[in-house]
């Protein structure tokens, strides 16, 4: 009850530090802004890599023959991966102090080996109480949509905002 | 969504309200009592994590550009909470800790109503604060809806909803996630993602296929496929191949004739995929296929997991039998490179 532990973030980064990249302030973000696309290239060795960072060793996110007897056409990516991708394409949209608060997916076509997923995102509203932002996010790879959904970041107050 | 609707009964388990009162018997249950993840929150983790995911934001690894961001030192990736309770390779091994007991209870029952199959449809994650090293979680979850049986794409199923709530050390919330898997009866086709728990098992049959029209010109042909022997049928007298079977050579027009098998071997004459209308027995999309048999004649057949966008003109393909349930066994045909023997 009493944690408060970055519960404020701050855009500090902005000026105090030339190794942090600056955070997008509550102030600048506007309804109906896009997000550039970030295009992940889903190697082999990223999907499985990712499938053991995340302490996930289902098989069908590393053994191919394995995955076509479950009848998949080969491996696939692991929804943690997914989770992790769209709150990296946040933070690196929004800046470090940005603290992510919700990451809600409708997930869809697998991401195999040698397709690339591209994340696209706009922003479709603001809580001015929270500093929230919502997001609609996207992911798109060579069969389909392999996600969308919406999530929020929380932004800090511009420098001098009370 | 909470009472059950008619759903379609093919018949396969008896005393439907009893599995039915026994499934609703889960909703508000626990299928995973109050478990710790096996380590803390720490960095070794967190690098490792960030590293393959490709995320660069430094509030994950130092301690200084986190603190420029307002925190009291690094965090762990919001998305990460998850992987703190993953139970490893320890899963992957098969043994299952007491604290799953209801997790396996229910999957054991879904498997008894022929839903042996598991994608996973949604995950919504709230984050109530952010985690950083030292901190503990674990992890609960409840079922909180089964559906009444639907049609999907992927076949019949039940939708199940379960919401996992994550805690720290001193019991407060610090994410929850909701997560809906689709359990269903499988009908050879794509999964459409994993669920991070549970395994596939092997298709119970789907419900059956329109009958052939057998009749004495072709009962021969569909007997030699239930001994998974595909048949061409050949003039004794001319020594023409003909398919598909008849009494008369098309080409001499004799009435006298023996067949000899196929090789197996093909190539794809020319497809269609068929999207609408569907029909239970069959998986979607469809993929039916003119195949070309390496003896010349041609036999109108389904490709078997293969994308449909992955089916060529000329494409080489391989026998492999259909058994769609105990009267009917058909050729279908599968990529000759990516064949799979079952």
């Amino acid at each position: 009850m009493t944690r408060t532990r970055a519960t404020e973030p701050s855009s500090h980064a902005a000026t105090t530090s030339s190794t942090v990249p600056r955070t997008r302030t509550y102030e600048e973000v506007a309804v109906g802004e896009p997000l550039p696309e970030l295009a992940i290239p889903l190697t082999r060795t990223f999907i499985v890599a990712t499938a053991l960072a995340s302490r996930d060793y289902q098989d069908v996110h590393h053994d191919p023959d394995l995955a076509r007897e479950r009848g998949s056409k080969d491996i696939f990516m692991n929804i943690l991966t997914s989770n992790a991708l769209v709150d990296r394409y946040l933070t690196e949209w929004a800046g470090p102090a940005a603290v992510v608060q919700a990451i809600r997916l409708r997930l869809g076509a697998p991401n195999h080996p040698g397709d690339t997923m591209v994340l696209s995102g706009t922003v479709t509203g603001r809580t001015d109480e929270e500093r929230r932002v919502e997001i609609a996010v996207r992911g798109t790879n060579g069969l389909g949509t392999h996600l969308s959904g919406t999530a929020e970041v929380r932004l800090p107050r511009e420098a001098g905002a009370s | 969504m909470s009472g059950h609707q008619g759903h379609d009964d093919h018949g396969e388990h008896g005393g439907h309200d009893d599995y039915e009162a026994r499934l609703r018997a889960f909703v508000g249950g626990e299928l995973t009592a109050s478990t710790p993840g096996p380590d803390p929150v720490n960095q070794p983790m967190i690098r490792h994590w960030v590293e393959a995911m490709g995320d660069e934001n430094p509030v994950y690894v130092d301690q200084e550009a986190a603190r420029a961001t307002g925190r009291p030192g690094v965090v762990a990736p919001a998305s990460m909470v998850q992987a703190w309770t993953m139970r490893g390779y320890a899963a992957a091994s098969g043994a299952s800790p007491s604290a799953r007991r209801g997790f396996d209870e229910l999957v054991g029952l879904l498997d008894e109503g022929g839903y042996t199959s598991v994608v996973a449809t949604d995950s919504e994650l709230e984050f109530q604060r952010e985690l950083a090293p030292g901190d503990e979680v674990l992890v609960r979850e409840v079922v909180e809806e089964i559906s009444a049986e639907k049609k999907t794409g992927l076949g019949a199923g039940r939708f199940v909803t379960t919401l996992k709530t994550y805690r720290d050390q001193r019991g407060e919330v610090v994410a929850t996630q909701r997560w809906r898997t689709l359990r269903f009866r499988p009908a050879r086709s794509e999964p459409a993602a994993d669920t991070g728990t549970g395994t596939d098992t092997e298709a119970k049959p789907p419900p059956l296929r329109p009958r052939p029209a057998i009749n004495q010109d072709n009962t021969f042909w569909f007997e030699a496929a239930k001994e998974h022997s595909l048949r061409i049928q050949r003039c004794t007298t001319c020594e023409r191949l003909r398919h598909p079977p008849g009494p008369c050579c098309p080409e001499c027009g004799s009435l006298s004739w023996d067949t000899v098998e196929a090789s197996g071997h093909g190539r794809v004459y020319s497809f269609v995929v068929n999207h609408h209308p569907k029909h239970p027995a069959f998986p979607y999309p469809l993929v039916v296929a003119l195949v070309e048999l390496a003896e010349g004649t041609r036999l109108l057949t389904n490709l078997l997991d293969v994308a449909p966008e992955d089916v060529e003109i000329d494409m080489p393909v391989v026998l492999d039998w259909l058994d769609a349930d105990p009267d009917l066994s058909l050729p279908v045909f599968r990529t000759a490179v990516t064949e799979v023997h079952p």
